[in-house]
């Protein structure tokens, strides 16, 4: 089957600064793609790139598709779904209303309304904290938020930007094992991106890793777990 | 105490109309952080064009609807013409833009339908005042034409879909693309409806103050302070800044420095609130966890 994302020789940045130097990497249908990198490696600048969200050059193919230079709303609009860098909550809205706004795009009113009810079954909190200003959630909370939302949206391929970032270790693991039952259950196809390492080896199939700009390691999650002196060097455990 | 009443009363339904054209400002200021300085000149256009429509023969209420609709999409024009290249200008142009934009409607204005001063009806029973003696029929009439206004627009905002957008849209731009909201369009569609809104409060100030290309200069700045008491970031408060305004314009107007003064009352109003409490009465105060 081939890949659901393709970029090829992608380059992107900021006005002047270059930060990726042509990249290739693909995502598979099905299953989840890890991205791994040191601070400042252009892991975010990698989701943005995919977004629409900076200027960028090369190719990405989504589904057989060209979505490179396209607007961000046009990307999301073919099931792009990306739980940003900081969670990028609207900290003024209600909880209800920041899963509203996931389903946006959505015009399957009873379709989404069964997947309000499943988002309940992995973060039960979320219907807790329904009516509370989102802002006012914990930064856990935030988390499971971020990924309800991006769930709703119904999506082909689900960016992932750090969702351990700043979390407490058994939130972190709340939170993975909780993808664990997403990627069994949802059929989404899941980059992402991690300061954490081994956690994202674990339950990544394939992974990636970035080095200022150029991707230096890719192959098995597993055998890249398994090898010694890639952990020393590039993953420091 | 029965002068004191009739103030009240009539500087609630004053107020109604500076509450109005400063939710207006308040839409705007949400979603581009700058005051539309042009919204007053907007809003006496659009007098314009309700008084030329009924002029032409048309009932008032079908002139009042067609005027609120051409109001509407110049709003979006104006802002997909004029703002949209000004999208990420520093402030002092986009400052630039909107005096620009005040001047040129005021001048045009002017040309197109002269400076004299003129009448502009009514559609609410004159004669003889109601609350033995407390409003006029007009007066009452745009109290209540604001108030379904406001109701409406609080409605939509709160209960439909579109309305979360524009909210999320202006909130949070980055997020709100990222879930597919269009945010240049929710931005233009804010135009829209601040412009929309301002035509009503225009149309239902001019019987009072008379149409001439300078009426709203002072709402506007009634309305201003309205907002900027209830807080520049919180459209109820700014609706109900623009209510305790029109009160307390009345009665500092009856009892304190006199009608000639009046505009004073909403300058010092501007300056205490920008010295003491910057963010208004009502201000947003969001709780975050960053
Ligand atoms: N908005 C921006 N404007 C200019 N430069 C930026 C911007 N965002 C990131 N950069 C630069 O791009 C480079 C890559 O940043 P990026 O955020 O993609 O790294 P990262 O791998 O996600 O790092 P981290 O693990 O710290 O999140 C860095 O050198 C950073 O300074
Ligand atoms: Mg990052």
């Amino acid at each position: 089957m081939p890949a659901l994302l393709e970029a090829t020789s992608l380059h992107a940045g900021y006005g002047e600064t270059r930060v990726l130097h042509g990249i290739d990497f693909a995502v598979e249908q099905g299953g989840v793609t890890a991205l791994l990198g040191a601070n400042g490696a252009g892991k975010t600048t990698t989701l943005r790139a995919i977004c629409g969200m900076v200027r960028t050059s090369g190719q990405i193919v989504l589904g057989g598709e060209r979505i490179d230079g396209k607007p961000t709303e046009d990307i999301v609009q073919r099931g792009v779904a990306h739980v940003p860098d900081g969670r990028g909550t609207f900290v003024e809205l209600t909880v209800e209303e920041n899963l509203r706004l996931g389903a946006y795009i959505r015009k399957d009113r009873a379709g989404v309304s069964r997947d309000f009810e499943r988002m309940f079954g992995y973060f039960p909190r979320l219907r807790e904290r329904y009516r509370q200003q989102a802002g006012t959630l914990s930064g856990g909370e935030q988390q499971m938020l971020a990924i309800a939302r991006a769930l709703l949206l119904g999506p082909k391929l689900l960016l992932l930007d750090e969702p351990s970032f700043g979390l407490a270790p058994l939130i972190v693991q709340e939170i993975f094992d909780i993808m664990h039952r997403i990627r069994e259950d949802e059929g989404v196809s899941i980059l992402l991106v991690e300061q954490n390492a081994s956690l994202a080896l674990e339950i990544a199939e394939h992974a990636y890793l970035l080095e200022t700009g150029r991707i230096v390691v890719s192959g098995p999650a597993a055998e890249i777990g398994r090898d010694e002196s890639i952990r020393r060097s590039y993953l420091g455990y | 105490m029965e002068g004191v009443l009739h103030q009240v009363l009539s500087g609630i339904a004053s107020g109604g109309i500076y509450a109005s054209v400063a939710l207006a400002l308040v839409m705007i200021y949400q979603a581009t952080h700058h005051v539309n300085f042009a919204q007053g000149e907007m809003a006496t256009l659009s007098t314009y064009i309700a008084l030329t429509l009924i002029n032409a023969g048309l009932p008032y209420w079908i002139a009042f609807l067609v005027t609120v609709v051409v109001s509407f999409i110049l709003g979006i024009l104006i802002e997909r013409i004029l703002m949209r290249p000004m999208m990420d200008a520093p402030v002092l142009a986009s400052v630039g833009v909107f005096i620009g934009l005040l001047l040129i409607i005021n001048s045009s204005t002017g040309w197109m339908f002269d400076y004299m001063i003129k009448t502009f009806p009514t559609p609410f029973p004159g004669g003889p005042l109601l609350f033995s003696g407390y409003l006029s029929g007009h007066e009452l009439g745009a109290f209540v034409v604001t108030l379904v206004v406001l109701t409406a627009v609080y409605l939509f905002f709160r209960h439909t879909k579109l309305g979360l957008a524009m909210r999320a849209a202006a909130f949070n731009p980055v997020s709100s693309r990222l879930v597919g909201v269009r945010v240049g369009w929710m931005l233009a569609l804010g135009w829209g409806l601040a412009a929309a809104i301002g035509a009503v409060g225009g149309m239902m100030v001019a019987p009072i103050v008379y149409l001439d290309p300078n009426m709203m200069a002072g709402i506007l700045l009634y309305a201003f302070a309205g907002a900027l008491l209830g807080g520049i970031d919180n459209p109820l408060g700014a609706v109900l800044g623009g209510f305790a305004v029109g009160i307390i314009e009345n009665l500092a107007g009856a009892y304190l420095v006199g009608t000639e003064l009046k505009l004073t009352v909403a300058l010092i109003i501007i300056v205490a609130v920008l010295v003491v409490k910057p963010s208004g009465l009502f201000g947003r105060t969001v709780l975050s966890r960053v």
